[in-house]
């Protein structure tokens, strides 16, 4: 392409200061200059002081900045990495900013609901998909950047932080972001994958997150690797279910962003959505879980989204429902298990069909 | 709304540009020699980019050469050149001398051979514009079917001398014309209309015309060109000719550049996005991307010569509103057989002679129901609204710069799958369109609630089965079908309030017996079995229950069946 040449010069922008935006801000240091801007002036500030940010060392080639106006203009590949409940809001507020030669490649794992204002999400609300958006739909539609990628898979933010190796998938619907995004994050510690498939990538990495909990919740519970690999099995079936109704094709739940991602969120007590699993089975609530913990956990937005989601669609999907009861209506993890250990075989439906 | 007034002629709006001598189309024919040399090098280009090898060439060299020996052999028509079978022989002849056991011929090559296609193509696809025709066709066109309007009205050949009606009043042209007016002197326009009947290209030919707009670059089906007068205009009002049977990308490609490079030099164009007529009487949701997509290159093009003060390219979704498709009967039955089993059929040309053209218009002029051709809010190639000065505004209510689409990293590169991915895009914009721009007839409306009413009550049958149902399993209480159109009503009024769909005038009669009377009445009049009627005792029954369905599916893309 004409565009190798200027395109190193440039420097490369993520937005959100957090554990993984940090860790990817420092992945892209190796390769180009970063501008890294948070919301946040104190954030902003002791970033630059002191050079340490979420226990990560900041990387030289960082320049932390508070101001949209630097980052979209100095830079055109910008990795958005906010969490999904402030996604759409940090959205918004970019995109007067944002030009038609912005490619985005957001990190962040989550679905956004709209619903009518006043209006809170229940079991029993209403969500149809066109209520539902992943956030490169959100982007699409707040914004005038049409070439959006998405990056999932089994990214740890700890463990890249120690420079363990590590993969990733960039998913879009364009070559050129796919390319792009591997160009600046690529190194010999991180490798990068790429797939057409936007939609079913989010998907995977935002539904894995439900299972990561029930997984947490088996470890809290004591029980050994039989009962995650029971988990773990059956719960990509169910993943695939929902991914499919949601528009993603199944092919992208059995990659690195699907099964890869799962594996890992699964076996790790450093994953928040396994850790929110693990103190429910020891029997704390989740209100305080959830208030003691710094950064969200997105898999207990998305146990809400898509418990609602599947009663609209009139369909079943007994982990997520159980795990959604476990949650908020007071049965216990040990009931839950139960429940499903009891569950007649003849529900067991054929997803790939 | 426009100010319309109606010009001497009879046409809405005086021309924009009445000197024939600036327009882009005619400039094509006075500048063809130069004009066809650029189109056969970009096509050479082209080809040659994506066969990448000698060897891929060759391949594809022989592919095409075998598909093209196919049709000539099964697939004739009386629009193809007489020397078809000695060109192709001559191909091969070429091919066998290149395959590598023979000696090297010294003054033979792939590229040779390729250019020598290209040529015979480009010469096939290229048309002409001749002013005298076309003065000569614009005036018979209001001339004849103003009489064929009136013709209606009154007994006895007088009848076809008075101009009691106005073709206006008839074929209704909606939407903001004036803003097409004013970017038709700011750019380039391309026209997207959905398809339903062989009418379209004559009606828009004829909508174009009374806009005052200059006339439209129109790939046209070469079978068209069997069709002595038809041919005769065709070939001389700047209709280029496309072949549907020839699926090579030899073809493709000299097609595609053909109309780029039209369009570079400033030619309007239209085309019908859809591919083909509707066969199933909805609107089109899957579009063919081809040619749209050579506006997107043009418009790239643009950008990457002339930067920000680069013409710009809009584009402009039409919907043609009908009560009634004269082809309608062949057409469902193309569609049920094709979705039933998968079942090849031949791309065939119907209206193959003057006679039956003449007979399809006079029936179409005389019947008297109303249609009405809406035109879309004009877009640009990324879906933006445009303002009054071809600016694109985003979705800040700002002005943005297209062109960046087409950068990376601050600069303007080539990317042929991000192009066509912008393409899809566009697609989907227009088909989105289409649905919003569309204008539901009351005929519409009493044809889908009959259908999906009896739909209803066998739900475990499938559509096949559901056509064949017995009469008396096709009968409607008149009660259940009030009941049934008013639900339909509340709901089509509600996504018209959000912008979702257009209602037709004739449904904000507050009467819903009024409602039904023009459905029944309108729809389907010139069938010779109606696909709606009311018995003596009070029945809705339908006299042919595929047309019913065909009319029905006109509005089938909204998802309204749970509605009723």
């Amino acid at each position: 392409m004409d565009s190798q040449n200027t395109s190193d010069k440039l420097p490369v922008g993520v937005i959100g200061a957090g554990v993984f935006g940090t860790a990817i801000a420092n992945l892209l240091a190796e390769n180009r200059d970063v501008i890294l801007y948070s919301r946040r002036p104190e954030v902003i500030e002791s970033i630059s002081t002191s050079r340490v940010n979420r226990g990560q060392k900041i990387n030289a080639r960082i320049k932390p900045t508070t101001s949209i106006e630097e980052i979209t203009s100095s830079c055109t590949l910008i990795f958005p990495v906010v969490s999904s409940s402030s996604f759409s809001e940090m959205i918004r507020t970019f995109s007067p900013y944002l030009r038609p030669d912005h490619i985005l490649i957001h990190g962040t794992k989550g679905l956004d609901v709209r619903l009518k204002q006043g209006e809170t999400l229940t079991e029993k609300t209403f969500l149809n998909r066109k209520m539902v958006r992943t956030m490169s739909e959100i982007i699409l539609q707040e914004t005038e950047v049409m070439r959006v990628g998405c990056l999932a898979g089994p990214n740890l933010a700890s463990e890249i932080a120690l420079g363990q190796p590590a993969a990733s998938v960039i998913a879009s619907r364009f070559d050129e972001v796919i390319r792009e995004g591997q160009r600046a994050l690529r190194s010999s510690r991180f490798q990068v994958f790429g797939n057409h498939d936007i939609t079913g990538v989010e998907l995977a990495g935002v539904l894995k997150n439900v299972i990561a909990i029930a997984s947490g919740a088996l470890s809290g519970l004591g029980y050994g690797e039989n009962a995650r690999a029971l988990l773990i099995s059956r719960g990509m079936v169910e993943m695939v279910h929902i991914g499919k109704l949601m528009g993603g094709e199944p092919k992208a739940f059995f990659g690195l962003a699907g099964v890869g991602d799962l594996i890992a969120t699964c076996s790790s007590e450093k994953s928040r959505n396994f850790t929110v699993g693990y103190r429910l089975a020891k029997g704390e609530k989740i209100e305080d879980i959830l208030s003691s913990m710094d950064e969200v956990a997105e898999g207990v937005n998305t146990v809400k989204v898509t418990n609602a989601f599947i009663h609209s669609a009139k369909t079943r999907a007994p982990m997520t429902e159980t795990i959604y009861k476990c949650l908020f209506s007071g049965k216990t993890v040990k009931e839950g298990v139960d429940y499903l250990m009891n569950l007649p075989l003849g529900t067991d439906l054929d997803y790939f069909s | 709304m426009s100010e319309q007034k109606h010009t001497r002629k009879g046409w809405l709006y005086e021309p924009l540009f009445p000197d024939v001598n600036t327009w882009p189309i005619y400039k094509l024919t006075q500048d063809r020699d130069e004009f066809l040399k650029q189109v056969k090098e970009a096509a050479f280009i082209a080809v040659k980019e994506q066969t990448k090898t000698t060897q891929g060439l060759n391949e594809e060299l022989a592919k095409t050469y075998y598909m093209e020996r196919i049709r000539v052999k099964t697939n004739a028509w009386a629009a193809d050149k007489k020397d078809e079978g000695p060109f192709w022989e001559g191909v091969k002849k070429k091919l066998l001398k290149l395959s590598p056991e023979n000696e090297k011929t010294p003054d033979l090559n792939e590229d040779q051979i390729l250019e020598s296609i290209i040529d015979r193509y480009t010469e096939e696809i290229a048309g002409f514009f001749n002013p005298t025709a076309y003065n000569f066709a614009k005036e018979a066109t209001t001339f004849g079917f103003a009489r064929l309007l009136n013709a209606s009205e009154g007994k006895g050949i007088s009848r076809f001398w008075k101009t009691r009606h106005n073709l206006h009043e008839k074929i209704r042209l909606q939407g903001d014309l004036d803003h097409i007016r004013t970017l038709a002197k700011k750019g380039t326009l391309v026209m997207v209309p959905t398809h339903f009947s062989n009418l379209d290209s004559i009606l828009i030919g004829w909508a174009i015309q009374s806009l005052g707009l200059r006339p439209f670059l129109y790939g046209a089906g070469l079978n068209l060109f069997g069709i002595g007068i038809l041919a005769f205009f065709m070939s001389r009002l700047g209709a280029y000719k496309v072949d549907r049977r020839k699926k090579n990308m030899i073809y493709l490609e000299t097609l595609k550049t053909y109309s780029t490079i039209g369009m570079l030099r400033g030619c309007n164009s239209l085309f019908f996005p859809g591919g083909t007529r509707s066969r199933s009487g909805a609107i089109e949701k899957k579009l063919k991307l081809g040619l749209l997509g050579t506006a997107m290159e043009a418009q790239r093009l643009h950008f990457l010569k002339d930067q920000e003060k680069a013409t710009k390219i809009f584009v402009i979704p039409v919907v043609f509103n009908y009560n009634f498709v004269l082809e309608a009967p062949s057409l469902i039955d193309e569609h049920l057989k094709q979705v039933g089993q998968q079942h090849y059929f031949r791309e065939n040309d119907d209206y193959s002679t003057s006679y039956k053209l003449a007979k399809f218009m006079i029936k179409f002029f005389t019947k008297s129901s109303e249609m009405s051709i809406s035109f879309g809010k004009c877009i640009d190639l990324f879906g933006n609204p445009v303002d009054q000065d071809g600016n694109s505004i985003g979705k800040n209510n700002e002005k943005i710069d297209i062109s960046r689409y087409f950068m990376t990293n601050g600069v303007f590169t080539r990317d042929s799958q991000r192009d066509a991915e912008y393409t899809k895009m566009l697609g989907d914009e227009i088909v989105k369109r289409f649905h919003s721009e569309s204008r539901v007839f009351a005929s519409h409306v009493v044809a889908f609630v009959a259908f999906e009413l009896i739909r209803k009550r066998h739900k475990k049958l499938d559509i096949y089965a559901v056509l064949r149902l017995p009469e008396e399993d096709q009968k409607l209480t008149y009660l259940e079908f009030t009941n049934g159109v008013s639900r339909l009503l509340d709901r089509l009024r509600e996504m018209a309030a959000n912008g979702e769909v257009h209602l037709y005038h004739e449904l904000e009669i507050p009467e819903i017996d009024k409602v039904i009377e023009t459905g029944i009445k309108n729809l389907g009049m010139y069938d010779a079995k109606r696909p709606l009627y009311k018995t003596k005792d009070g029945f809705i029954m339908s006299e042919d229950f595929n047309l019913l369905f065909f009319y029905h599916n006109r509005i089938e893309g909204y998802g309204l069946a749970k509605y009723i």
